[in-house]
C-alpha cells in the first residue's frame, strides 16, 4: 500500500463511526482485562467478602454465594477471554490460509482433495467434536482449548480464501513473477497475500469471535480450564450454584454481557473495516 | 444434477467415515487407560455389576485384538446399531438412551431453525428498504448473534421464569406429570417447552436478519436491478427478483450454520434441564459415561448429515442452474 493509499484508509477508518464505535468498546475491555488484575491483592477464586453481597463500593459486582469477588473474577475471565480468542483465531486462520492459499493456487487434484477435507470439517458440528476431546483429556487449559478450538473452525475461511486466490491467480503480475521463475510459496507470500491483507484481516477478526463464543458455550458445560476462570466458566458457576433461583443477577449478567459485548463489537468492526476498505461500500 | 448430488453424497459419506473413526481413535489414543478409569470412575456398588462392566469394556474396546481388528470390530457393532450399554443409566443400552432424548431435541431444533430463517429473511428484506427499520434492526441484530445461546436463556429463564414466574425452568412437563395424551400434560410440555424454543430463536433471528439485510443491498446494486428500473419496472418487482437472488446465499448459510445451531440447542438445553441429546451429553461428561458421549456424537453427526442433504435437496429447488446441471462445484 502507497502512502497516499494509507493516508486515505486512515481518513476514512476515523470517519467510520462503526469501526471508532467497536474499536473503543474492544479497547476498554482490552485494558480492563490487563490492568484489572492488577488492583487486587487476592486472587479471583479467592474467598474474600460476605456471601451473596449485591454490587457495592467495595464489590464493584458483588460477590457469589460463597464471597468470591465477581469483579475480580471478571476482569480475570477477560484475559482468558482475550487470550482463547487471539490463540484460536490465529491458529484458524492460519490453517485455513495455508489451505485456501495452496488449494487456489496449485488447482488440480490439490485443489481435490484439500476442498474435500474442508467440506468434511466443515460438515462435521465442531462444538460436539470438541466435547468429546475435551471430555477425554485430563487436565484442561486454555492453549489446548484454543489448540481445538483452532484446528476445527477454520474451513470457511479456507473456502472463501481459496476462492479469492483463484481470482488472483491468473492476474498479470502473477504471471510475471511465475514467469521470472519465482518459486510458488513466495508468490504466494510476496504477490497473492499482499493483495488480500485487508481481507484477511476481517477473516481473522471473525475468526477471533467465534473462538471466544465457542469456548464460552466448551467452559459453560463444564469442560473449560480446570484451573483459573474465564466468563463462561463463571456462567457455568452462576448456573452450578442456583445463582437464578437466589436472584443473584449480578454473578450471571456481567460475563455474559461481557462476551456478548465483546463478540459484538468485533463484528461491528468488521463491518467498519469493510467499508473503509471497500469504497463501494462507504456511506457517504 | 447427477454430479452434483455424486459428489454431495461422497462428501458425506467421507464425513460420516472420518467421525466413526475420529470416535474410535480418542479413547484409544489419549493418555490414560480408560477400562480402569471408568470403572473406578463409574461407582457401581454391586461387584456383579462391575465385573459385567469390565467385561463389556474389555469386549467393547478388545485391547488384546490387534488394531485393525479392533477398528473392524467397532464398524461391525456400529452397523448392528450397537452402541454399547450406558454406565451412567446400567444396563440400559445406549442407543435406547439416546432414542428417548431425540425427539426433546428435535423439537426444539426444527421449529426454531425453521422459524428463525423464514422470520428472519422476511424481516431482514423489508428492514432493507426502511432507513429507520434498518438503523434499529441492525444493532439490536448485531448484538443477537453475539450474544452466547447459554447466556440469553439464563436471562430469559431468570426475567420471565423466575422473576415474572410465567414459565418453568426447567424440565420437559411438570414434575408431577406423567407422559399421556391428556390436555394438562401437552399445555404443560407447550409451557416448558417455549423459554428454551425462544432463546434459539432469538440468536438465530439476528444472524439471519443480518444476512438477508447485507444480501439485498447488494443485490439491489446490481446490473440487472439498474436495467429493470431503467425500463421502468415497478420496485416491486425488482425487489421481488432481488429477494430471490439473495435468498440463494441465505439457503447455502443454513446448510454452514447447522453444526453451529445444533450446537447451540445442546447448551440451551443445559441451561433448561430439557431431557434432550444436550442434557443427555451433560450427564454422560459429569458421570464419564464414554459410551453414551460417544453415542450422542454420532446420533448428532448422522442428523447433521442428513439435514445437510434435505438442505442440498431444497438448494436445488430454489437454484435452476443446479436442475440443468451446470453449477456445482461441491
Amino acid at each position: 500500500m502507497s502512502n497516499g493509499v494509507r493516508n486515505e484508509a486512515l481518513h476514512f477508518a476515523l470517519r467510520n463511526r462503526k469501526l471508532v464505535v467497536g474499536t473503543i468498546v474492544i479497547a476498554v475491555f482490552l485494558v480492563a482485562g490487563l490492568a484489572g488484575p492488577l488492583m487486587f491483592d487476592h486472587g479471583p477464586n479467592d474467598y474474600v467478602g460476605p456471601a451473596m453481597a449485591p454490587p457495592s463500593g467495595e464489590f464493584w459486582f458483588g460477590t457469589t454465594t460463597f464471597g468470591q469477588d465477581v469483579f475480580a473474577q471478571f476482569v480475570y475471565g477477560l484475559r482468558a477471554t482475550f487470550l482463547v480468542g487471539v490463540l484460536g483465531g490465529v491458529l484458524a486462520a492460519a490453517v485455513g490460509m495455508v489451505v485456501g492459499f495452496v488449494a487456489g493456487y496449485r488447482g488440480g487434484w490439490v485443489d481435490e482433495l484439500l476442498n474435500m477435507l474442508t467440506n468434511i470439517v466443515l460438515v462435521l458440528p465442531a462444538l460436539v467434536v470438541l466435547l468429546i476431546i475435551n471430555a477425554y483429556l485430563g487436565v484442561r487449559s486454555i492453549g489446548v482449548q484454543a489448540l481445538f478450538i483452532g484446528l476445527t473452525s477454520w474451513p470457511w475461511a479456507a473456502r472463501a480464501i481459496r476462492a479469492q486466490t483463484f481470482s488472483l491467480r491468473s492476474r498479470d503480475f502473477v504471471d510475471l513473477a511465475r514467469l521470472s521463475g519465482v518459486r510458488t510459496p513466495k508468490i504466494i507470500l510476496r504477490e497473492i497475500a499482499p493483495n488480500m491483507s485487508s481481507y484477511l484481516f476481517l477473516t481473522f477478526i471473525l475468526l477471533f469471535g467465534s473462538a471466544i463464543l465457542v469456548a464460552a458455550s466448551l467452559d459453560f458445560i463444564g469442560l473449560g480450564p480446570t484451573q483459573g476462570v474465564s466468563l463462561g466458566l463463571m456462567l457455568n458457576n452462576a448456573a452450578r450454584w442456583s445463582a437464578l433461583q437466589l436472584g443473584l443477577w449480578w454473578w450471571f449478567i456481567p460475563p455474559g454481557a461481557g462476551i456478548t459485548a465483546i463478540v459484538g463489537a468485533l463484528y461491528v468492526m468488521n463491518v467498519g473495516l469493510d467499508e473503509v476498505f471497500n469504497p463501494k461500500l462507504r456511506e457517504m | 444434477m447427477r454430479r452434483y448430488f455424486g459428489r454431495k453424497l461422497l462428501i458425506y459419506g467421507l464425513t460420516f467415515f472420518v467421525a466413526v473413526t475420529i470416535n474410535w481413535m480418542i479413547p484409544r489414543f489419549m493418555p490414560g487407560d480408560p477400562v480402569s478409569s471408568m470403572l473406578s470412575r463409574a461407582n457401581v456398588a454391586q461387584p456383579a455389576a462391575v465385573e459385567a462392566m469390565r467385561a463389556h469394556y474389555t469386549a467393547m474396546f478388545g485391547f488384546d485384538l490387534p488394531l485393525w481388528q479392533q477398528y473392524l470390530n467397532f464398524w461391525g457393532a456400529l452397523l448392528k446399531g450397537d452402541l454399547g450399554i450406558s454406565i451412567w443409566l446400567f444396563p440400559t443400552p445406549v442407543t435406547d438412551v439416546i432414542v428417548r432424548a431425540v425427539p426433546y431435541t428435535l423439537g426444539l431444533l426444527i421449529p426454531s431453525i425453521l422459524l428463525s430463517w423464514f422470520a428472519g429473511n422476511r424481516f431482514g428484506a423489508f428492514a432493507a428498504r426502511r432507513k429507520w427499520l434498518d438503523n434499529s434492526v441492525l444493532p439490536i441484530g448485531y448484538v443477537l448473534t453475539a450474544t452466547p445461546y447459554m447466556w440469553l436463556a439464563i436471562l430469559l429463564a431468570w426475567a420471565l421464569g423466575i422473576v415474572a414466574g410465567i414459565f418453568p425452568v426447567a424440565g420437559a412437563y411438570g414434575f408431577d406429570l406423567q407422559a399421556s395424551w391428556s390436555w394438562t400434560f401437552l399445555g404443560s410440555l407447550a409451557q416448558h417447552w417455549f423459554l428454551p424454543f425462544a432463546s434459539l430463536f432469538l440468536v438465530a433471528f439476528g444472524g439471519w436478519a443480518i444476512g438477508m439485510r447485507n444480501m439485498i443491498t447488494y443485490e439491489l446494486e446490481a446490473d440487472y436491478v439498474n436495467y429493470l428500473r431503467a425500463l421502468g419496472a415497478p420496485m416491486r418487482l425488482v425487489r421481488r427478483y432481488a429477494f430471490r437472488n439473495a435468498i440463494l446465499p441465505q439457503v447455502t448459510g443454513l446448510a454452514l450454520q447447522l453444526g453451529v445451531l445444533v450446537a447451540g440447542a445442546l447448551v440451551t438445553e443445559i441451561v433448561f434441564s430439557y431431557p434432550g441429546l444436550g442434557h443427555l451429553i451433560l450427564q454422560a461428561i459429569q458421570n464419564q459415561d464414554f459410551f453414551l458421549l460417544q453415542g450422542a456424537f454420532l446420533f448428532i453427526v448422522i442428523g447433521v448429515l442428513i439435514a445437510n442433504f434435505v438442505i442440498d435437496i431444497a438448494y436445488v429447488l430454489v437454484d435452476p442452474r443446479t436442475r440443468t446441471g451446470m453449477g456445482g462445484t461441491a
